[in-house]
């Protein structure tokens, strides 16, 4: 199957200094779900507006389905459907109404638009809620109503940027079940931002890594996590001192890739369950104390741990720092 | 016919949100009848002043009719605001949609709620005694430039509220140029009444001429060269703003 998404050397620059994106390839196979991972202030969001064509990149190409998403923007959004992550729904309008106007503006009218929304409604368990004011609905029928919005017109490939963000777990758990049920039974292409980790392992075939408005990585996960030798080792310390801390990753054997956050060490080993008593003991012999040990299977933190050279939260927290 | 189909799409969605406010319905139905009842009051002694004629509510209703369509339209760009801040704008600027339906529907919204104030204003009018001189064509006349004056106003504060995306920023503009609009015209006095400078100014203001022709239909002997060539000028006006901020919509793409 051809690629539905396909970006080259997308860059884009908000003001005068806020590198959004710095040179972003992308290609996205059809018919899957491709999970674009990354921390707030990635670019995801960025990348989805250029691939919408809501906004323009300032350099670089994208075609979506095959189609320019500047030259023949007007095609792609009949090709696409959209969920952004701002409720696009009309809150003074009900659910009924917003997928009426919605098919309209895709040019289903008459009979075949009120079973298209009916369709929808029944899909998204709206039906009774169908024609209520869609601000008195709850967070996760907010959400279900804009993923049928995005859906009325039987798009190729569906954006989705940060599709459960905000959401409480029970209704997040609803809106995986519906996403992986899109790609099963619509066969719809995917791609969905996301900043949940757990999130990209679950739904995704594959995936990319963001970072700083580039890719960093890109596989499927298991595929991403098996690139990674042995297993993962987190230590936490009792406190923050650091005297000869150095010397005694250098003496244990079999430890590698070490990176420390704050009071946590994170470092990976060939044989996780043998390395990690030896550098228990060595750190408390230097008088390190240690107040907690984990050996674990590498996690796609440990990818982006790899590949972006800081951990998922830092990350986070760093762009939450700044802004 | 694909345009016009998303125009009225657009148009429903912009009045039902109107009409689902029964407190905001219950205002501007109250608010033109205040304006008539308390300006004919307040400048009933006009009509005595040497050199005006005529009766001052025959006067000031065509002036009372325009200034509800400029002071109620420069308000429409609000929906706009919301729409981009809650996101609706993105979704519908993904889509399909016709760019210029967007414009096209909210004011279309505006422009209805407007005539139906309108309305009330001249059934009033009729009840205080004032006279329409040339019936119902000189009513629809005055309707029609109000509906005219309403779209270019509520066209540029659509492209305004495209361009600033904050509340405060379109009630200060607002705030700023409708007043000095409204009375920089012959809304509420004479032009041979007005001081020159005030005089000179109005011709080049598109409140002026809605006023203008909106009376001379309604309540004078219609002057239909007059007529034609302000309705001309609005028109050309209409079709540049209505442009404008469809425009606008560019800016704001590039921008995000």
């Amino acid at each position: 199957m051809p690629n539905a998404i396909e970006a080259r050397g997308l860059e884009k620059t908000y003001g005068r200094d806020v590198r959004a994106l710095d040179g972003l390839d992308l290609e996205v196979p059809g018919g899957t779900i491709f999970a674009l991972l990354g921390p707030n202030g990635a670019g995801k969001s960025t990348t989805v507006k250029i691939l919408t064509t809501l906004s323009r990149a300032d350099r670089g190409e994208a075609r979506v389905v095959g189609l320019d998403v500047v030259r023949e923007a007007a095609k792609v959004r009949r090709a696409i459907g959209v969920v952004g992550q701002k409720p696009g729904f009309d809150a003074e309008a009900t659910g009924r109404e917003n997928l009426e106007l919605q098919a309209e503006i895709h040019g289903i009218v008459g009979a075949s638009r009120r079973e298209r929304v009916d369709e929808l409604l029944e899909q998204f368990g709206l039906t009774e809620a169908g024609d209520r004011i869609s601000k008195t609905y709850s967070g996760g029928m907010q959400r279900r109503l804009d993923v049928a919005l995005g859906l009325v017109h039987r798009p190729q490939v569906l954006f989705l940027d940060e599709p459960t963000t905000g959401l409480d777990p029970e209704a997040r758990a609803d809106m995986w079940r519906e996403i992986e049920r899109l790609a099963r039974e619509e066969r719809v292409t995917i791609l969905l931002t996301t900043h949940y980790l757990e999130e990209a392992d679950r739904l995704a075939s594959r995936l990319a890594i963001i970072d700083r408005g580039k890719i960093v990585a890109e596989g499927g996960p298991n595929e991403l996590k098996s690139e990674l030798r042995g297993d993962s080792v987190q230590v936490e310390l009792a406190s923050d001192a650091l005297d000869g801390f150095d010397a005694v990753l250098d003496s244990v054997p079999g430890i590698f890739a070490p990176a420390r956050e704050g009071r946590f060490l994170r470092a990976r080993a060939e044989h996780g369950a043998a390395a990690l008593p030896a550098l228990v003991t060595a750190l408390e012999r230097q008088g390190i104390a240690v107040a907690s040990a984990t050996v674990s299977r590498p996690s796609l933190d440990d990818v982006y741990l790899r590949y972006a050279g800081r951990s998922f939260d830092e990350a986070d927290e760093q762009r939450k720092e700044a802004a | 016919m694909i345009r016009l189909r998303h125009t009225y799409g657009m148009t429903l969605r912009y009045l039902r949100a109107i009409v689902r406010q029964p407190a905001w319905v219950a205002i501007s139905l109250v608010q033109p009848v205040i304006w008539l009842l308390l300006f004919g009051a307040l400048f009933k002694r006009v009509a005595d002043i040497p050199g005006f004629s005529g009766s001052y509510i025959e006067f000031l209703t065509p002036g009372v009719v325009v200034m509800l369509a400029v002071l109620s339209a420069g308000w429409t760009g609000m929906g706009f605001i919301e729409d981009i801040q809650r996101g609706v704008m993105d979704r519908f600027l993904v889509s399909p949609i016709w760019r210029g339906a967007l414009n096209a529907g909210s004011v279309a919204g505006t422009v209805i709620s407007i005539l139906v104030q309108s309305l009330i204003v001249v059934g009033l009018a009729v009840l205080v005694g004032a006279r329409f001189e040339n019936g119902v064509l000189g009513i629809v006349v005055l309707l029609a430039v109000a509906a005219l004056l309403a779209a270019i106003i509520g066209s540029l504060s659509n492209g305004v509220a495209v361009l600033m995306r904050e509340r405060e920023s379109l009630i200060g503009i607002v705030s700023l140029v409708t007043l000095p609009l409204v009375f920089l015209s012959t809304t509420l006095m004479q032009a041979s009444l007005l001081p020159g400078w005030v005089h000179w100014a109005s011709r080049a203001n598109p409140v002026n001429w809605a006023v203008e022709a909106g009376r001379s239909g309604a309540t004078q002997n219609a002057d239909w060269s007059l007529i034609g060539s302000r309705v001309g000028l609005l028109v050309l006006l209409l079709l540049a703003s209505a442009t404008f901020a469809t425009r606008a919509f560019r800016a704001y793409q590039r921008s995000i």
